[in-house]
């Protein structure tokens, strides 16, 4: 059970759903936003996209600029407090919003803060714990060998691990080959992997070299960051690795191009 | 404190570079959390031990100075004397002080970080002293003229062959191999042995101070501690402030979290109580028995945002589970202080300035404060620390330009939306069939190891966008 799970407002029926796509999803990986919009409404969800959301403010905050983070993070308060729910398919935007905003803000934003820390959630701990979506018969998904690669902030901030791996289970018939040192970063860290790449290199071949080690042939994860890195790093060292986000998985979108690769 | 972090990136870069010391550490940060994880799993109530311990760590902390001055009561009571150092300069006038009056030539030390910290070796070899560390790992490093790599194992980049060498370039014993890890312990103990017999004064570092009974708690697994106390008639035992705990179980209850957290033991070999010189009945012990207890900031940190930092209890649990540490092993820190309690320690303890790249050699993963048995957010006082240099403008302008500019962005949704909408499928395009960037010119440090995949298409908005629009017409 996820740490999330516990402070749940109850459920009702037809839940009002506000995606927030990230700002990777949005730039680098709409399929992702997509999957997510598929997965949701599938879970039998109503589905808002506020249009005017951008970042969470996570580069800033992490740089030490809260001078920057702070409007940023008041500006989502803003956007998410309509919403019975704040869906997003990332454990590391989910964790900064749930997890950070209440500690980066004060006073009468703080509340708010809180409020909406409440009821945000990060796509796979709704799907599995709160909606409970229903596994699928048949299951559609191609048999593939899958690995998982845990995100720091979801796994450790949020509780997140037996979820995803639950739902690639039920929607996609997929048993996860588990990766070895799996509780270890990849190297992304934000800004890190710009600021030290050299070391960053070296956790992220560390990870390679474990997915790869499980024979998987798709390496999939709920944090696009760690995934661009990951896959980036497999492109410039000729690796062979499909990296998906987990919500492409689930979603069954597996026709388009994998992080990094062309058509 | 002498520290050479400025230069955290190019000793990280050598480091990296020197592949056999890097599966070393590779094969350690496997290794060790491994044992931590067995010892704590069979431990039930860590957690709760955890928080009781936080809960008695920070009242001492509040009530320092009541606790201090206990302490000192109470150890000068039992004939020891007390000396506060403000910093470490006169940490080491007073030890050097205390070694002159006894005429002292030989001083013998058990493990400590503090007089790493101060530098007191190398003070005292000034002062024409023969100094030998009697920690085996600490004899090893001071053999090979290095800084310890590791605040609970000193050597642990040494590996057995290094320390074989170094033992038969500086043990002057003949011809001879060692085949097993075993004869390099035992050819020690013989060497050390003849030090400890001959040493004029013992210094040794404390765990905890007993405020109730004035006595020092003091773990080691090889007993040298012991013998640096009660052989030589001198004994000075060298500390920080923060160390002082209001009673004696309160030192057992943080002494069971510390071992678990630091090498896996439910115990260490040795657990002792220093309680002050030789009494008419007893057989043997120092004559003449100190306290030094340093200060060097720590009263500042006492009253900052980071005050937290001060009840580490110094297990390496964050070192160990560090993949930053891992990477490029403790040397490159540039101080006694490594991994994530030192990333946020040095900068402390010296100067931001003098350590910017620290408190950024961090992903915020978690790991360490997932571990830590004193429950120290660390990732957050390093965000912290960020603050401070981004505040200070100690970090890169091109840096804090580009996040201002991202994050002015990001608040005029309109307009990022225009601007991503020109960019994004711009990028896509060049990515083309490749689907990928070898060269970006505002990420060069991510594109410097890696390829920025490219985006997939336009963004996830002016498709979303279009596809509203598109319904509504209909
Ligand atoms: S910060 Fe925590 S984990 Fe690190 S050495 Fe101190 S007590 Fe141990």
């Amino acid at each position: 059970m996820s740490k999330q799970q516990q402070k749940q407002v109850p459920p009702t029926p037809n839940r009002r759903v506000t995606l927030f796509v990230t700002c990777l999803a949005d730039l680098f990986r709409p399929s992702v936003a997509f999957a997510c919009l598929d997965l949701l409404e599938e879970a039998g969800c109503e589905v808002v996209v506020p249009t005017d959301q951008t970042c969470c403010g996570q580069p800033a905050y992490n740089s030490g600029d809260r001078e920057a983070a702070i409007p940023l993070a008041q500006q989502v308060v803003s956007l998410l407090e309509p919403a019975d729910y704040v869906v997003i398919p990332s454990g590391s935007c989910a964790g900064m919003i749930a997890h950070h905003y209440p500690s980066l803000l004060t006073g009468e934003w703080r509340e708010r803060a809180l409020e909406v820390s409440a009821k945000t959630y990060e796509l796979t701990v709704f799907l599995q714990d709160i909606v409970g979506i229903p596994p699928r018969s048949p299951i559609k998904a191609a048999r593939t060998s899958v690995t998982y690669h845990d995100g720091c902030a979801g796994l450790r901030e949020l509780g997140i691990q037996n979820q995803p791996r639950q739902l690639l289970k039920n929607l996609c018939g997929v048993e996860v080959d588990e990766l070895k040192q799996s509780e270890v970063c990849c190297g992304f860290g934000g800004t890190f992997c710009a600021k030290m790449p050299e070391i960053s290199a070296k956790m992220v071949d560390d990870k390679l070299e474990n997915a790869l080690a499980t024979g998987a042939t798709v390496l999939t994860g709920g944090d696009l960051g760690c995934l661009m890195n990951i896959a980036g790093r497999a492109r410039r060292q000729g690796k062979e690795l499909e990296v998906r986000h987990v919500a492409e998985l689930l979603a069954d979108q597996r026709d388009i191009p994998a992080i990094g690769e062309g058509q | 404190m002498e520290i050479s972090s400025d230069t955290f990136l190019d000793n990280a870069s050598a480091a990296l570079r020197d592949t056999d010391k890097a599966k070393r550490r590779d094969f350690i940060a496997i290794a060790t959390p491994q044992i931590r994880k067995a010892a704590i799993d069979e431990f039930e109530g860590f957690d709760a031990l955890r928080k009781h311990v936080k809960r008695i760590r920070q009242h001492s902390l509040n009530n320092l100075a009541h606790y201090l001055e206990k302490f000192e009561q109470e150890a000068v009571q039992n004939g020891n004397r007390v000396h506060f150092a403000r910093d470490g300069a006169q940490l080491n006038d007073i030890v050097l002080d205390i070694c002159q009056q006894h005429g002292a030539k030989k001083v013998i030390k058990g493990k400590s970080m503090i007089t790493e910290e101060t530098g007191l070796n190398d003070f005292l070899k000034r002062g024409n002293l023969d100094v030998v560390e009697t920690d085996l790992g600490e004899y090893i490093i001071q053999l090979a003229g290095e800084a310890p790599s590791h605040i609970v194992g000193p050597a642990l980049h040494k590996s057995a062959d290094e320390i074989g060498e170094l033992f038969l370039k500086n043990h002057k014993l003949g011809d001879r191999e060692f085949q097993e890890t075993e004869n390099l312990v035992d050819e020690a103990r013989g060497v050390l042995r003849e030090h400890f017999l001959k040493g004029d004064v013992g210094i040794i570092g404390s765990n905890a101070l007993i405020a109730e009974n004035g006595y020092s708690m003091l773990v080691t697994n090889e007993g040298n501690g012991d013998l640096c106390a009660n052989l030589p008639d001198v004994l000075v035992i060298c500390t920080s402030i923060d160390r002082v705990l209001p009673r004696a179980e309160d030192a057992t209850a943080m002494l069971r979290l510390l071992v678990r957290s630091a090498t896996g033991q439910p115990q260490t070999c040795y657990t002792s109580f220093y309680s002050g010189p030789r009494r008419d009945t007893d057989i043997d012990g120092p004559v003449e028995t100190h306290f030094v207890l340093l200060d060097n900031r720590r009263s500042d940190i006492l009253t900052s945002d980071y005050r937290e930092m001060l009840e580490c209890i110094r297990c390496g649990a964050c070192l160990n589970h560090c993949p930053i540490y891992a990477s490029v092993g403790g040397h490159a820190y540039g101080s006694v202080y490594q991994g994530p309690m030192g990333s946020v320690l040095t900068p402390l303890l010296t100067s931001l300035e003098e350590s910017s790249a620290l408190p950024n050699a961090c992903t915020t993963c978690g790991r360490c404060a997932e571990v830590c048995p004193a429950d120290i957010p660390l990732p957050d006082l390093l965000r912290n620390l960020r603050q401070e240099e981004n505040d200070k403008k100690l970090t890169s302008s091109r840096w804090r330009s580009g996040l201002k500019l991202h994050s002015w962005l990001a608040r005029h949704p309109r307009l990022y939306q225009w601007v991503t909408g020109i960019v994004i499928p711009a990028m896509h395009i060049i990515g083309g069939s490749r689907g990928r960037l070898s060269r970006l010119p505002m990420a060069s440090g991510w594109t410097s190891q890696r390829d920025f995949p490219a985006p997939e298409s336009r963004t996830f908005m002016q498709q979303y966008k279009a596809r509203l629009r598109k319904n509504h017409e209909q």
